[in-house]
């Protein structure tokens, strides 16, 4: 029997059944690793190996190594952290948000969308620490009895409030993932053959046994967990926003920058998300799972967020001449035909321009465009922080300071490093975890399945069963 | 060292589980606990399970967050070690709503979580706890306990009319 709405399309297509799902996600568990997922790993570790290196080097000669100058004290290591936070965004808005807007299409992509957000932070949180100069002294931003010294640390200072927030939000992502974890952890554990593999998926799987009442539990404290990620979700770039909105520079004082910054952040993790899944999807072929109507949702979100940042960009450009004040027209001016116009116009072409294609039902719904967009997107946002960052600092107040920035090789290989770490942690979490979250698909499988798949007659001819009245919300 | 035996039903179908529920509990015979690879939505009322308390849980530890958080930033910056920054008073609340905000979900998340684990016995174990494998794939398991007096072969055929595929015995040593 086909697909009992006339609305909506089916978000697992395929005729799958529950027993299909299981198979098709442990697959590339309990397989050996494929020559392309090896491949893969190269690369990645070569890149770490580039981070390891420049971490060293940073490490011991100093920050010196970067390119950083006395206008300049801050260029692409907070470009770079900021651009890596607002990845980890879309992780846990596709968990939480969605999860609370009741949006089924979640299922199939929160998992790994949350994986991304966790490493993603991880990514982000080098750099704040490298800046640091002396990262061993690390925990002196912590609270910690004032014996260290004589002070306690600034709670007037948003880069304290960046410490809270970044380590709140990797926290209790890091928790909404595991527990979402720990049903399809016993799944593996009850199929494993191996006593290495059963042992590790037992300590994992945490004794569930999928009792109704730990269900019933689990569902509240899923619910309940995205109740509370969302404002998170939210304040953590808004956050991240106040260390620049707070500060007196032109360029970064600015009201608009919150909803501005957290916008811009679920429009660079969407761009991410599907960056890795149309990849995943197609190694671990998972192509009924996520399907193209997933595709299509992820980008109709990138239409909203990317024009919410284009709006931003203009609001932000007429705010400036409205102020009247000249310092901050000229930080908008500069930007926009200034030495550094490059970065500016390569922010408006991929941030605004490209994302409007998707406009169009069928770039919507290609895979390769989609793709392209997606890199366009990432490229576009780190573009964007860098023309908040650089551009606003390197001409300041006194002309006699004007200087550029350009980067040193250590500059780079920490950047491209990162992105060397961020795969390898990918690539690890797609090999031994299950990328698909098990559960979950199979929970919204009988009423959004290409096939129904139920029993009942009854329940077959209206497409719902009588004592079921909430399956179909 | 106490052993249990159980009577588990294993089904197909959720439909079919919801309703053989009903008829078993109207049948006075108490179930124990039903299995399944994901969550049945209406189970807890079949079941008569009571709607969890860990909201309030939450709420609470959430609130031990705030007040935390705005005693310990009111203390150190107003009178433990007061100092001026930027011209702000010692104890400027709007500043430290930020730290407030983080650390009243980190400890509403946390205390959650953690009495969700207590609560319902999830802890790393070597052990494999499930009734019948497959009950985190396809299959829901329903487990009677069986105890003295009661009939196997009453309940076999009771489960059986209800929609059970299978009926299996299981001991549970504890």
């Amino acid at each position: 029997m086909q697909h009992v709405s006339p609305i909506r399309e089916p978000l697992v297509t395929g005729g799958k059944t529950y027993a299909d799902i299981t198979e098709d996600v442990c697959r590339q568990v309990e397989a050996k690793p494929n020559i392309r997922w090896m491949m893969a790993l190269g690369v990645s570790l070569v890149f770490l190996g580039i981070f390891l290196y420049s971490v060293y080097r940073t490490l011991w000669y100093g920050i010196g190594e970067w390119g950083l100058n006395k206008t300049v004290g801050w260029a692409w290591d907070i470009t770079n952290f900021v651009w890596w936070v607002g990845i980890g965004h879309a992780g846990t808005l596709i968990s939480a948000i969605l999860l609370l807007f009741r949006q089924k299409w979640r299922t199939s992509i929160n998992r790994a969308a949350e994986a991304m957000t966790i490493f993603a932070v991880i990514c982000a949180a080098m750099f704040p620490v490298l800046h640091m100069g002396r990262p061993w002294l690390a925990y002196w931003v912590l609270p910690l009895p004032n014996t260290f010294g004589s002070l306690w640390v600034n709670f007037n200072s948003p880069l304290l409030w960046d410490v809270f927030a970044i380590s709140t939000y990797f926290s209790v992502s890091l928790v909404f993932w595991y527990i979402g974890l720990i049903p399809d952890f016993a799944t593996i554990r009850d199929r494993a053959t191996g006593p290495i593999a059963r042992r590790a998926y037992a300590l994992l799987s945490m004794n569930w046994t999928g009792s109704a009442k730990h269900w019933s539990r689990y569902e509240t404290v899923s619910l309940i967990l995205a109740g509370l990620a969302t404002p998170l979700v939210l304040s953590v770039h808004t956050i991240v926003s106040m260390d620049f909105a707070t500060s007196v520079i032109p360029g970064w004082h600015t009201t608009i920058f919150p909803p501005y910054f957290v916008a811009g952040a679920i429009f660079s993790g969407f761009a991410m998300v599907l960056t890795l899944m149309i990849i995943t999807r197609k190694v671990f072929k998972l192509e009924d799972y996520i399907t193209l109507e997933h595709v299509e949702s992820m980008n109709k979100v990138i239409t909203l967020t990317g024009s919410i940042v284009g709006v931003a960009y203009i609001t932000e450009f007429f705010i400036a001449w409205y102020s009247g004040v000249e310092y901050e027209q000229y930080a908008f001016i500069n930007r926009a035909t200034g030495p550094y116009w490059w970065a500016y116009w390569s922010m408006m072409t991929c941030n605004v321009i490209t994302p409007q294609l998707f406009w169009f039902r069928s770039i919507r719904r290609s895979l390769t465009a989609t793709f392209i967009i997606s890199i366009f997107v990432n490229i576009g946002m780190w573009f964007e922080r860098f023309v908040i960052i650089v551009t606003s600092l390197h001409r300041d107040f006194l002309p006699s300071s004007w200087v550029m920035f350009s980067p040193t090789a250590i500059d780079v290989g920490i950047y491209v490093g990162t992105m060397g770490l961020f795969f390898t942690l990918f690539l690890l979490f797609a090999k031994f975890f299950p990328v698909v979250n098990m559960a979950e698909v199979k929970s919204i499988l009988k009423s959004s399945s290409g096939v129904s798949h139920t029993h009942n007659p009854d329940a077959s001819m209206h497409g719902t069963a009588p004592n079921h009245p909430t399956k179909h919300d | 060292m106490t052993s249990k035996k159980y009577i588990l039903g294993v089904f197909n179908d959720e439909d079919v589980l919801l309703n053989a529920i009903e008829k078993i509990r109207a049948a006075g015979t108490k179930i124990h606990d039903v299995f399944s690879p994901y969550p049945i939505h209406g189970i807890d009322d079949v079941l008569g399970i009571q709607r969890s308390r860990l909201p309030i849980v939450a709420f609470f530890c959430g609130l031990c967050g705030t007040s935390f958080a705005l005693w310990m930033q009111i203390y150190m910056l107003g009178f433990d070690w007061p100092m001026i920054i930027g011209g702000k008073p010692h104890i400027s609340i709007p500043a430290f709503i930020p730290v407030t905000f983080e650390l009243t979900v980190l400890f509403a998340a946390f205390g959650m979580v953690i009495t969700f684990f207590i609560i319902s016995g999830l802890r790393p174990t070597m052990k494999v706890p499930v009734m019948d494998v497959r009950s985190t794939d396809d299959k829901y398991v329903m487990a009677i306990e069986l105890k003295e007096g009661i009939d196997i072969t009453q309940l076999n055929d009771l489960l059986r009319s209800n929609g059970a595929i299978e009926v299996n015995e299981k001991e549970v040593v504890k």
